[in-house]
């Protein structure tokens, strides 16, 4: 049974995150008046990729090549550390805050690295723009998620979203400062809008998109999906660290099918969210970023010093 | 065996291997392979010697302490007292000494018949000689003279490739800078004899309720700017930068990753040992001081092209995190939490561990790149990695280490230091909670921006195309380079996974500091070595995410290669050029990678360009010629610290040579009248 539910928390990352992606744009259709594609379109367009030919630069070396699978392992051993639809699972080697913040800069290394393999502007230029936005960004997750640890009095994610309701009614108001520093992390962390446009080819503006240009393939795949990833690990930490109902604190079969699909309409919230900030929105100049990010980190700051 | 290594005996034989070492390469100095051979010999030998008494000595916990010498005089005895502080930095000093010097037995090879390889030996064996008795020494005499050894002896390291006048001029600068540190130093000391009446640490620390606390906030500051110094603290931190990149390779991983602890060493030694009990505003001061080097240090090396230059501001850096680790130390023994205290401290000794090895690792593949290429610029390098495959991998290994990527070493040692810090944030609720809160801060960005910078400094030196023809004569290096690389490499990683053994013993190192006797730990659990946890606030298992990561790794690699689509067709293009040709000119450059962050942080950096436009009709000016930009940074410190600085003193000196006269009987009543002050004040 156990082994069943950690395989479940294992793979539930990879396998639902790109039904996630999927909603997002179809939401951004419809706020478009569009009919846009099905919500199932990501995984057609994953299991395309994975059976397409390759085209590798001749400038690119072993960095290139490999990237996309420590990026995309990384993102699988994060999403399998961090509270999915059950908090009584208990994980004490990989679940604190700060591995999952630095596993994570593992993934954004490799990615800015392989940006630059190729020797592309490009590649180059959104390597450096990665690299400030997440150097910037480092600042506001940490202390995010710092403000909430605080509260719960535990830097362990599976016991933050275990006593979570309980400590987290005593100090309201840090806990919403600091998830509103967190929404703010995550939305640069996944590159969406104001601070990068998933959507979009255009060498003013693009971040993400650079760095993967010269990928094809099985590459461009477990890029793309290991995005997806980055994307459900974010909004399942919003969801269980800062407003942890319903996610399951019992082993029974039916608290765990509840807590999946609280953790999933939580998440399609935050992609309502962010469909309707990418439609109503422009993306901000570059140099505006630091700016929304600084607030993200002086949220938590005025978090922290709330907590009583 | 005990008694032959972890005794007197032991350490005189251990100081007599680096004394031979040095007098035997002086005398062979007429034979380069000979010079090399001996100095290298004995510098591995002695490495060994003092890695197998350090281990020795923290293993079974015994200090070692004898006095040698006249008796009679006791300002030439030779005073030594090894407990496991001591004994945990001769380990690290041997340890980086060993692999360093394997590694230099093939990189001074390329300054055969250049310059004498004798006096290399003699100096490099003087240099760690007197590293090994700095932290060995009980006496502040004696203390003193081998703090001298070890900055004279580096000072000829760092002059070593003279026919470089740049050389030469961080030299002076590092011998200017290094002794005014020692005034400081030699200050302090003076003061605390005068109010001990001795030089002795062990009085010191016997009479340190006696010292008022004035006196001792005066030696706070004294010994802060003194060892800062020597540790790169900003802004005492001007010498290093230039003259860590001038000494040989292997000799500035030392000076980087061994020498600049010694400062330290001396920190801990006084602050948390000898002058107990403290001030808690002294830990407030080191938090900030080095929050302030952690984040300047960082941005500094985000503006530099020169890779030994931007290693050296990474020093910096990290001397600042491991001054979070002490501040929160000082701060928590101050207030009485002994249990905190010790966290901070055995994150600070954990760093400085961590630091020694993942910094000379960069420091010696940085060495390896430079050998091949013959420059140190990084906008000339490029696409290395397809000719340097070993170095570019140790490089990165170094990359990920530094910029506390797990499962590696400087993960779990800025881990400890976060921890340290939030229970600052969470234990506190007057000022000092803001103090720990800008640490934490500091440290954060810190981890994100030194993550930049070394994406920056891997991508642009072993990505990509070869920006200059250098890089496409460039070859693997020999064996023993190799060897000294792949050693920190793995060191690096096995100090990551077993870190849950190493904060083990760093704890009882700890617990050996008289202000911790007997204290409950919080660190480890003995019981479950593989977790570094604090108390029930957090924990995490190096090997388990090492684990977990290579499984992942290994079972992604093998579906997406084996499984799915396993006849894919992979063909080897050309990158997308937009139609044009591309060159390499066209891939970003160190200054552009880092161009955006300097910009946001442009009210700290002061960047500057300067367009100079050329024309072929300078009159009407319709058709230019060339253009040129220059971005620079300003140094700050040379502008607004030490430049007033010089020019005060030099206008001191002026008006003060109004007083020469030349004239003998003017001199003659200055002495009377210096003769008649001094008897007014003595009678």
């Amino acid at each position: 049974m156990m082994i069943f539910i950690w395989l479940a928390q294992l793979i539930c990352t990879p396998i639902a995150s790109l039904l996630f992606v999927g909603v997002i744009k179809k939401i951004k259709a419809r706020l478009q008046n569009r009919q846009g594609a099905s919500i199932w379109q990501p995984y057609r367009d994953i299991w395309k990729l994975l059976h397409k030919d390759e085209v590798i630069s001749r400038d690119a070396s072993w960095i290139f090549r490999f990237a996309p699978i420590i990026i995309f392992a990384v993102t699988v051993v994060v999403g399998a550390s961090i509270p999915l639809f059950s908090s009584w699972l208990s994980n004490n080697l990989t679940s604190d805050i700060l591995i999952i913040v630095y596993a994570l800069a593992i993934s954004t290394f490799f990615l800015a690295l392989a940006g630059m393999d190729a020797g592309s502007a490009f590649g180059g230029f959104g390597s450096s723009r990665e690299m400030t936005v997440s150097a910037l960004a480092e600042g506001g997750f940490i202390f995010s998620l710092l403000t909430i640890a605080l509260v719960s009095g535990t830097t362990n994610l599976f016991v933050i979203a275990n006593v979570g309701i309980a400590a987290q009614s005593q100090s309201f108001l840090p806990t919403i400062l600091a998830f509103g520093g967190f929404f703010i992390v995550l939305l640069a962390e996944t590159a969406r809008f104001p601070f990068d446009n998933p959507s979009t080819h255009l060498e003013l503006t693009m971040i993400h998109e650079a760095m993967i240009l010269e990928h094809s393939g099985k590459k461009l795949a477990l890029l793309e999906w290991a995005a997806a990833n980055k994307l459900f690990i974010f909004a399942a930490l919003g969801a269980n660290l800062f407003f942890p109902w319903g996610i399951a604190a019992s082993a029974s079969l039916a608290a765990i099918g509840i807590g999946l699909i609280v953790l999933f309409a939580k998440i399609l919230v935050f992609c309502f969210i962010i469909a309707v900030i990418e439609s109503s929105m422009a993306k901000f100049r570059f140099f505006r970023l630091p700016d929304l990010l600084v607030i993200s980190f002086i949220l938590n700051v005025v978090a922290i010093s709330l907590i009583s | 065996m005990i008694e032959l290594f972890a005794s007197s005996f032991g350490f005189g034989i251990l100081l007599t291997l680096f004394v031979v070492g040095a007098i035997g390469s002086l005398l062979l100095r007429k034979s380069d392979s000979w010079a090399n051979f001996w100095s290298s010999f004995f510098a591995i030998a002695g490495s060994i010697w003092g890695l197998v008494l350090g281990t020795l000595l923290i293993v079974i916990g015994r200090d070692l302490s004898f006095t040698t010498g006249m008796a009679a005089w006791p300002l030439l005895s030779l005073t030594v007292h090894i407990d496991r502080l001591a004994a945990f930095f001769i380990v690290v000093i041997s340890l980086i000494t060993l692999i360093c010097s394997v590694y230099g037995i093939g990189y001074i090879k390329h300054f055969y018949n250049q310059y004498s390889l004798g006096s290399l030996g003699l100096f490099y064996h003087l240099f760690i000689a007197g590293m090994i008795l700095v932290v060995s020494a009980a006496n502040g005499i004696f203390f003193l003279i081998v703090w001298e050894i070890m900055s004279i002896a580096s000072y000829f390291l760092v002059v070593y490739d003279r026919h470089d006048e740049n050389n030469v001029k961080a030299g002076f600068l590092y011998l200017v800078m290094t002794h005014v540190g020692t005034a400081f130093i030699i200050f302090s000391f003076l003061l605390l004899y005068q109010h001990t009446g001795s030089f002795d640490f062990a009085n010191w620390q016997a009479s340190s309720l006696l010292i008022p606390m004035s006196i001792k906030n005066v030696v706070f500051v004294l010994a802060m700017i003194g060892f800062g110094t020597k540790a790169g603290l900003i802004p005492f931190h001007v010498w290093l930068p230039s003259a860590h990149p001038a000494a040989p390779s292997h000799v500035s991983a030392l000076m980087s990753g061994v020498m600049i602890k010694t400062g330290i060493y001396m920190m801990i030694r006084i602050f948390l040992d000898l002058l107990q009990p403290i001030p808690t505003w002294w830990g407030l001061a080191v938090l900030i001081i080095g929050s302030i080097s952690a984040l300047l240090g960082v941005l500094y090396a985000l503006t530099e092209h020169d890779i030994k230059r931007l290693l050296a501001y990474h020093s910096i850096e990290n001397i600042g995190i491991i001054l979070l680790g002490l501040g929160s130390a000082l701060t928590f023994a101050s207030l009485n939490m002994p249990t905190l205290a010790l966290l901070g401290l055995v994150a600070a000794l954990f760093h400085t561990l961590n630091h020694a090895t993942f910094k000379s690792l960069l420091f010696l593949s940085a060495g390896a790149v430079i050998n091949q290429t013959h420059s140190r610029n990084m906008e000339e390098y490029g696409g290395l990695i397809k000719y340097m495959p070993l170095t570019a991998f140790c490089f990165l290994i170094g990359s990920m280490a530094i910029s506390a990527l797990p499962p590696f070493n400087g993960f779990f040692s800025e881990w400890l230091t976060f921890q340290a810090l939030f229970s600052g944030i969470a234990g506190f609720n007057f000022y000092a909670k803001w103090i720990f809160m800008f640490a934490a801060g500091s440290l954060a960005f810190t981890g994100g921006l030194a993550l930049a910078c070394f994406v920056k400094a891997f991508g642009v030196t072993f990505l990509a195309r070869p920006r200059s023809t250098e890089v496409t004569h460039a070859k693997e290096v020999s064996f023993s380079l190799r060897l000294g690389m792949i050693l920190l490499a793995v060191l690096s990683l096995l100090f990551g996974i077993f870190s849950g053994y190493l904060t083990f013993w760093l704890e009882k190192i700890g617990t050996n500091i008289g202000a911790f006797y007997q204290i409950k730990s919080i660190v480890s659990v003995p019981s479950n070595q593989g977790i570094i946890s604090v108390g029930n606030w957090s924990s995490v298992s190096a090997p388990a995410f090492f684990a977990l990561l290579i499984s992942a790794l290994i079972l992604v690699w093998f579906i997406v290669r084996f499984i799915i689509n396993k006849n894919q067709k992979v063909t080897t293009g050309a990158t997308w050029d937009c139609g044009t040709d591309l060159t390499p000119r066209m891939e970003i450059t160190a200054t552009g990678f880092a161009r955006s962050i300097t910009l946001i942080f442009q009210g700290i950096l002061k960047p500057s360009i300067q367009h100079e436009v050329e024309y072929h009709d300078s009159m009407s000016r319709f058709l230019p010629k060339s253009r040129t930009i220059v971005l620079s940074i300003q140094d700050v410190y040379q502008t607004y610290l030490y430049r007033p600085l010089q020019t005060g003193i030099t206008a001191l000196s002026l008006r003060v040579k109004g007083i020469q006269s030349g004239n003998v009987n003017a001199y003659i009543s200055y002495i009377l009248i210096t003769l008649m002050i001094l008897l007014f004040f003595v009678l």
